[in-house]
């Protein structure tokens, strides 16, 4: 008998455990992205898909919603902020798994960790009430002065300098994603084997050398995916861009203008949608929202999974 | 045996992972444009030693030498000597093949790039290395394919093409053929005999038929202690030392 | 020639590692800035009536904020009971049974991609589901977002603290004759259990510091509440409307709220990985003694 309860605790286990993996990985997401599809429905019905996707109007008092403006904020921000950390975050890892003596290897590790582990409210809040200010002061009327010679390059610059608009937005998100950024690619950089780098330190090359040649082209996919994760994590950023953004649903023509992205809409306006058609046109903004990132991450994982296998033989 | 010139002369060398002292007081010479081969169980120190001699133990913190290496008239544990160039006249062939992501060609051209040499020269040079390392017939008409489409041997022997076109001095060996299948092996040894027309070789071997087939010179290592080193012939038939004895006829390790 | 040639390699190497080098102060500097700021700001204003007084009305420079602090913690405890079982849960099958499927390994690849997903997704979707039903904000719908939010952490951390365990323990308890629930609990959860605490901790950390699904579930409440069918207040979104508020006071007990958030989520995540840290530390000199005995 005891035998046989045994046996019914195994079968048990195995099906009560397998429920939550399977819910976990499979029906928790499916559901997400179903109940999203539902709620967006009556703005689906009303808009379709290409015109919401085009119109830029986004006006609640005539309902009538488009979500260019959010899109197009949304890309710029998080190309900016790419843009921007991408460098910064390679030059970190090349710096932590190439050049620095192991006491500062720590160091460094775990201060990029925290940096990383920071409730993303905080960034916004000091972008907010502290950084805005050097930005609306300082740097953006110095750019501004740097680059009015130049014709497309002024027109970028143009306008009444705020602190609250595209530029700063950016540049809060990009210091928020270099700490992830950063980490992936030294996480990519440590898989090379080192007797791939001894091969060409072998040969006479400099440490530079051995970078450029062996140790990025090695982890090229790495480095590719771990760009597109910090894509990934750029595109669905709240917080940061909420404080800093301005709200205003327009496609800015510089980069000194206020803006907004989908997330900032969704974390303005879900508690002021007063009807259903402006609500589920916020619903329908969430699910571009979540098709996107999950689309871009997929794609990242595939290829950081890449490399993996490559060195993991 | 007196009127061989000496390439690389090691005196009293001490070497130390961290605190761990790992190579004990070895003195040896390397003479010029032979074969010398070290031969241990594992863990004695003959990689470890190896490693020294183009300081590829300076990658990593926390090592520490003791002693000299004469080569070319210095000493290349000098703190001022230069690295870069050291290596590239101390070349290094692994364990495992280690060929670049690039093509074929690039491969080899990879050190002399660095060193940037161009147009027909570079071509010539490439050309004569996959000579040198018997390569260019399997390859000459895939030289743009990437160096990962060629069998583990052919792999192997790229990468001898590769250390070899920036000519160097000496080459070392760290194991070559462990990886490999035994005809890989016997192309990698015959490779190795045909080599040291023009570089001089030190070879890490577990395998000592290898050592006895290829090499001139044997140094037997146990424990971080050089034991003995001779010539090949001598230490395979009849050694000064016990324990040199007792390795060879295979009564430990 | 050739001196030539070095010498320029040698130096464009030190130029390009002397970027590299920039690039890591140029992090630092933000780091000191943005942590300088919150300590600056935020420890000057800690007061004890931050703690025990709940706020007063809007321009009135008094009160504390007792009620978001209590607030923010029930949120917490409530989203972690919820969320760690069945990470959990999930994590041990994908590691005990789900390694060698593909099916499983196509869920495991998802759930590392939840980890990611923006988390305001989670706040919409509670929104559907438990407010408008209830037809008013509530507490357990921001419980919930954030559950959801920490299972694929708790899950992906859970199966790759269990893929450590060696295989040659799995064997041995089979080779007793151990049913596999009963080698589960007895050895894997056993020798796993310091690392599924690590990852239930950084968990933790994660949702403390999430806003955004709280904004429109959880909303905010300017009184003390215990009740989880009311909306509640959260200190991220207290922080997030004071902050925007015209109001200094309220700057500075949002740069205190702030404050203390961070070292909350700091103090727990370093105690995590110290936790990790010394749990391998342990296993090695445990090695090592026996490597010396024998």
């Amino acid at each position: 008998m005891g035998k046989s309860f045994s046996y019914l605790i195994e079968i048990l286990t195995k099906y009560f455990l397998g429920f939550w993996a399977v819910f976990t990985g499979l029906l928790f997401p499916f559901v997400v992205f179903l109940i999203l599809l539902y709620e967006s429905k009556l703005a689906i019905q009303n808009f379709g898909l290409i015109n919401f996707l085009m119109s830029t109007k986004w006006d609640p008092v005539r309902e009538s919603f488009g979500a260019l403006p959010m899109i197009v904020g949304t890309l710029i921000s998080t190309f900016i902020a790419i843009l921007l950390a991408a460098p910064i975050s390679i030059g970190i890892a090349i710096f932590i798994t190439e050049l620095a003596p192991s006491w500062l290897k720590g160091i460094f590790t775990t201060a990029i960790e925290l940096l990383a582990a920071i409730p993303s409210i905080i960034y916004g809040m000091w972008g907010f009430l502290v950084f805005a200010k050097y930005m609306r002061e300082d740097i953006e009327p110095a750019l501004q002065k740097i680059f009015s010679p130049f014709p497309i390059l002024s027109q970028l610059f143009s306008g009444n300098p705020t602190g609250i608009d595209v530029l700063t937005t950016s540049v809060v998100l990009s210091i928020m994603i270099i700490p992830f950024m950063s980490s992936v690619v030294k996480d990519a950089f440590n898989l090379v084997p080192s007797v791939m780098k001894e091969s060409a330190y072998g040969l006479g090359a400099t440490k530079w050398e051995v970078v450029k040649d062996v140790v990025i082209p090695y982890t090229a996919s790495g480095i590719a995916g771990g760009l597109i994760l910090s894509t990934g994590r750029a595109l669905g950023e709240t917080m940061a861009v909420t404080f800093l953004a301005g709200n205003v649903p327009q496609i800015p023509k510089s980069l000194l203008e206020p803006f907004t992205t989908i997330t900032v809409a969704l974390a303005n306006q879900f508690t002021e949608a007063d009807t259903p058609l402006y609500l589920s046109s916020l619903f329908y903004l969430s699910l571009f929202l979540f098709v996107i990132s999950f689309g871009v991450l997929i794609l990242a994982k595939l290829m950081i999974l890449r490399i993996e296998k490559r060195w993991k033989k | 045996m007196e009127d061989k010139k000496v390439e690389i002369e090691v005196k009293n060398l001490n070497f130390y992972y961290g605190k761990d002292l790992a190579l004990k007081n070895i003195s040896m010479k390397v003479y010029h444009n032979k074969v010398t081969a070290l031969i241990g169980p594992s863990g004695c120190g003959k990689t470890t030693f190896l490693r020294c001699l183009n300081r590829m133990h300076d990658l990593y913190v926390g090592n520490r030498y003791e002693g000299e290496i004469i080569f070319e008239g210095k000493n290349i544990l000098d703190k001022n000597i230069d690295l870069i160039e050291l290596r590239s006249k101390i070349g290094m062939v692994f364990q495992k093949p280690t060929p670049f992501p690039m093509s074929i060609f690039d491969n080899v051209a990879y050190g002399l790039k660095l060193k940037e040499i161009k147009g027909s020269e570079l071509k010539d040079r490439v050309e004569a290395a996959l000579k040198d390392a018997a390569l260019w017939d399997e390859v000459k008409d895939r030289l743009k394919e990437s160096a990962f489409s060629l069998s583990g041997g052919q792999q192997q022997r790229l990468c001898i093409a590769r250390a070899i076109a920036v000519e160097p001095k000496v080459l070392l060996f760290d194991e070559p053929t462990s990886a490999l299948d035994p005809i890989s092996t016997a192309k990698i040894e015959d490779l190795i005999v045909e080599l040291k027309k023009k570089i001089t070789i030190v070879i890490v071997t577990h395998n000592m038929q290898q050592a006895a087939r290829t090499s001139d010179y044997t140094a037997f290592m146990y424990l971080g202690e050089l034991i003995e080193v001779g010539p090949t012939e001598k230490i395979f038939t009849n050694p000064d030392k016990k324990l040199t004895e007792d390795y060879i006829t295979g009564r430990f390790g | 020639m050739e001196k030539v040639v070095l010498y320029r390699r040698k130096l464009i190497s030190k130029v390009m590692l002397f970027l590299s080098f920039i690039a890591a102060i140029y992090g630092l500097f933000w780091l000191f800035w943005i942590l300088g700021t919150l300590f600056l700001s935020g420890f000057k204003h800690l007061t004890l009536s931050l703690f025990i007084e709940d706020p007063g009305p809007p321009g009135i420079e008094e009160g504390g904020l007792r009620h978001a602090f209590i607030g923010h913690a029930i949120i917490t405890f409530i989203a972690s009971v919820i969320g760690v079982p069945i990470g959990i849960f999930s994590g041990i099958y994908y590691s005990e049974y789900g390694r060698d499927s593909k099916f499983f390994k196509v869920l495991r690849n998802i759930t590392d991609v939840m980890v990611s997903t923006p988390s305001i997704i989670m706040g919409a979707v509670m929104y559907a589901l438990l407010v408008v039903p209830f037809k008013h904000f509530n507490a357990l719908a921001g419980c919930l977002a954030l559950a959801m939010l920490m299972v694929p952490v708790i899950s992906k951390t859970t199966e790759e603290m269990l893929k450590l365990v060696p295989f040659t323990l799995r064997e041995a308890a089979y080779a007793l004759g151990a049913f596999k629930w009963q080698l589960i609990k007895d050895v894997v959860l056993r020798s796993a259990k310091i690392g599924i605490l690590t990852g239930v901790l950084l968990g933790m950390a994660r949702i403390s510091g999430e806003t955004a699904p709280l904004l429109f579930t959880a909303f905010n409440n300017h009184y003390l509440s215990f009740d989880v069918f009311k909306p509640m207040a959260s200190l991220t979104v207290t922080i997030f409307d004071y902050a925007m508020s015209p109001y200094e006071f309220w700057h500075n007990q949002a740069w205190a709220a702030s404050f203390c958030l961070a070292l909350f989520v700091l103090i727990l995540s370093i105690f995590a990985k110290t936790l990790v840290h010394s749990n391998f530390g342990w296993v090695k000199i445990f090695k090592r003694k026996k490597g010396q005995r024998n």
